[in-house]
């Protein structure tokens, strides 16, 4: 079985120079104050300025070939960077869609024309995308989207509503995934991505705000929208085939264990010389999770897509995200407090507060287990 | 896994297949081992797996050593290949001395036993407690500070015990003299790097034996049916499958991540800690799972469940257990300082100037 199919690996001594180099750069910009560490930041750290400073040193598009504007650095260079900005709790939002799954997916299925029209602004810092696939009534069940296109004359017209889209507010552009040919037996089949540069005069956007208040989240309306022809992203009724492709992706990477660890480092001065088996086991677990992931990564680098161990390792991680924030409450004893001016009360806040987004995003864990459950031959 | 561990693995594999099957396993229940897989494995040439091939090992390295292993944990083998190729070869290798062939174990001396100079060799009297397989062992070899002790069957008398799946874990009365030749001074190994490897070896059987439980729960899932259906298409079965498997993938790379730590001069301290932490917590959640799977037939003497849960529960507090490496793992951490957890797990980067 494939599942059992993941190789631990030790990174390339080349890329301590560049994990040296992103930590400096980190904490020039931490002691700077252009930014802040902050919990759970690439949903909640939107900021442009920063993402285009990654840009300007080739710390975006990695994934990308140089003729595109990437670095063609590789999938293990781009895990030390990401999760060089996760641990540091820098404000990755704005570019994280963009960089992690729609880059890659223009790049495996886009034209020629519209990788020159988004990557090299993707590597830049300059082209955000948001991710259009969430409905009203399709969650876990992406194949039950109802969202429809229809041919016109020169493309195709859109017409439905996404939720949950995040970013969808401030981005430069959405992948979103419709149907395109009335559902058959068959439900995967029929499904197509179009490209809708934003803002658009059909395209609504309306907030939907976090229990905390806070605006990431948002109801896209998709009001008979032209897309031309040029703006279809691969084949159309390959939709299917081509969302599920990002999910190895989208999935498998650090930021599914690391949301909470700028809470960890700080807390762990705190907990010095007491309970040092309490904080030793979630150290444990952790330096595990990064050696499964970064085990995916190898596995991307190498030109396969381990959906099934991501979805295994997302299951694990997000679970872990929370018993983070549980330990250091419970050890540290502090009182979370979001308006708190001492940092820990204030991370500790955050981290609770976004907690049931975790388990939630990219899949739910019982859809993930589904899919474990799957390939072990149980269905 | 490299052409060479896979054909290595699929060979160990085959001879366990035949030698180790549920009815050799039941066969070694009290204190007893598998001599015929032994000797297959000699022939093999994996007994020695991870030492030196110019010292009498079978070269490879550490990688090598824990993809075996798992094999071994997965048919509850009764041999004792993690004592004898990750302790007893490395040991007497380390010192430049001849590894001998047969079944072999190891153990730190501690206070219970005392050494004295006589004549042209060594007087080694005292206790040793719960020496892994030692009744079965031809030679134990001893760490004692700087050096290393070679013991032979005639040096010890065993005071059988056994671990929760009943293999043995004897307590050995020595008092002999040993002659120099088997005693090898200029040891660089402290009792710390011997327990981080001991608790490498259990970590690996443990992943091996934790695979076998969700194989054995994914197939009776499969067969057995209630409510007119196999009790894999409830989806309450489903998610506790799923939940073992992630936890054995995760224990799986954890072990073999620290395998690579070691063959690539990596923090072996750190990765052996969180492996056997992480190894400790799967086995728990694979083995309650798998038994509440099986339904009360796994819990009988004459389901073939029982060796691989009992190893997993006896093993995961041998050699430190999830505690005992969480708190060592913890005081690094507490060592590292402010801002240092983050150094500690990724390693330090090293500038390009």
């Amino acid at each position: 079985m494939d599942f059992w199919n993941l190789e631990p690996v030790a990174l390339p001594a080349e890329l301590d120079v560049l994990r040296a180099d992103v930590r400096a750069f980190l904490r020039d910009e931490l002691s700077a104050g252009r930014i802040e560490s902050r919990c759970d930041q690439w949903l909640g750290g939107w900021d442009g300025g920063f993402s285009g400073r990654l840009g300007e040193r080739g710390w975006l598009g990695m994934a990308f070939p140089e003729r595109y504007g990437g670095t063609a650095a590789g999938a293990l260079a781009r895990f030390v960077v990401t999760e060089e900005l996760l641990a540091a709790g820098a404000p990755v939002a704005a570019h994280w869609i963009a960089d992690r799954q729609s880059g890659p997916s223009l790049l495996r299925f886009g034209t020629e024309e519209q990788k020159h029209a988004f990557l090299p602004r993707i590597a830049r810092g300059e082209c955000f995308f948001a991710a259009g696939m969430s409905e009203p009534d399709t969650g876990s069940d992406l194949a039950s989207v109802r969202a429809r296109g229809t041919r016109v004359d020169g493309g195709w017209r859109l017409a439905g509503t996404k939720v949950w889209t995040s970013g969808a507010h401030r981005a430069h552009a959405m992948i979103v995934l419709v149907r395109t040919e009335p559902r058959t037996a068959d439900r995967h089949a029929g499904l197509s991505q179009f490209i809708v540069e934003l803002p658009h005069p059909d395209v609504h956007v309306r907030p939907i705000r976090l229990l905390t208040g806070e605006h990431h989240f948002n109801e896209v309306v998709l009001d008979e929208v032209f897309v031309p022809d040029a703006r279809v992203l691969g084949e159309p009724g390959s939709g299917w085939h081509q969302v599920t492709g990002e999910l190895a992706m989208e999935r498998s990477g650090p930021e599914r264990f690391l949301s909470t660890f700028p809470l960890l480092s700080l807390a762990v001065e705190r907990l010095r010389d007491h309970e040092a088996s309490r904080v030793g086991a979630v150290v444990a677990r952790m330096w595990a999770l990064r050696q499964a992931s970064l085990a995916v990564a190898g596995r991307l680098e190498a030109g396969a897509a381990p959906a099934v161990q991501a979805a295994a390792i997302k299951d694990l991680g997000t679970r872990f995200e929370s018993v983070v924030t549980d330990t250091v409450r419970l050890l540290t004893r502090a009182v979370p407090d979001p308006g708190s001016d001492r940092p820990l009360p204030r991370l500790l806040a955050e981290a609770i507060l976004h907690s049931p987004g975790f388990t939630l995003r990219g899949g739910t864990n019982e859809i993930l287990r589904g899919v474990v459950a799957k390939e072990l031959g149980t269905r | 896994m490299n052409e060479m561990t896979a054909t290595l693995v699929a060979t160990v594999r085959e001879a366990c297949s035949e030698l180790s099957d549920a009815g050799a396993v039941a066969a070694c229940a009290d204190g007893g081992w598998n001599a015929g897989l032994w000797t297959a494995l000699e022939q093999i040439g994996v007994t020695a797996v991870g030492v030196p091939e110019e010292y009498g090992g079978s070269g490879g390295d550490v990688a090598h050593a824990v993809a075996v292993l798992e094999v071994l944990g997965e048919f509850a083998a009764s041999v004792p290949l993690a004592e004898a190729a990750l302790l007893a070869g490395w040991l007497i290798a380390g010192c430049g001395g001849a590894v001998p062939s047969g079944p072999m174990t190891a153990a730190v001396a501690g206070p219970g036993l005392r050494t004295r100079p006589v004549g042209g060799g060594l007087s080694v009297q005292g206790r040793i407690a719960r020496v892994p397989w030692a009744r079965h062992a031809h030679q134990i070899a001893l760490l004692d500070g700087a050096r290393v002790i070679v013991l032979e069957r005639a040096d010890v008398r065993p005071a059988h015990g056994t671990n929760l799946a009943g293999e043995p874990r004897d307590d050995l009365d020595v008092d002999a003299v040993v002659p120099a030749s088997r005693v090898h001074a200029a040891s660089a190994v402290t009792a710390d790097a011997f327990h981080a490897r001991a608790a490498l070896g259990r970590a690996a059987l443990m992943t091996g034996a934790a695979r076998r439980a969700l194989a054995l729960a994914v197939a009776y899932a499969g067969e057995r049916e209630q409510f007119g259906r196999p009790i894999a298409r409830f989806q309450a079965v489903q998610q506790h499958l799923a939940a073992m498997a992630g936890e054995v993938l995760l224990a799986k790379t954890a072990v073999e991540a620290a395998a690579l730590a070691y063959d690539t001069g990596g923090d072996t301290e750190l990765a052996v800690a969180a492996a056997k932490v992480v190894a400790g917590e799967a086995v728990g959640v694979v083995a309650s799972l798998a038994h509440q799977v099986h339904g009360a037939i796994g819990f009988t003497e004459e389901h073939a469940l029982r060796h691989s849960t009992t190893r997993m529960w006896a093993w995961r507090d041998e050699s430190g257990n999830e505690d005992a490496w969480s708190a060592a793992l913890g005081r690094r951490v507490a060592a590292a300082g402010a801002g240092g957890l983050w150094p500690l797990l990724t390693g330090p980067a090293r500038s390009g100037g």
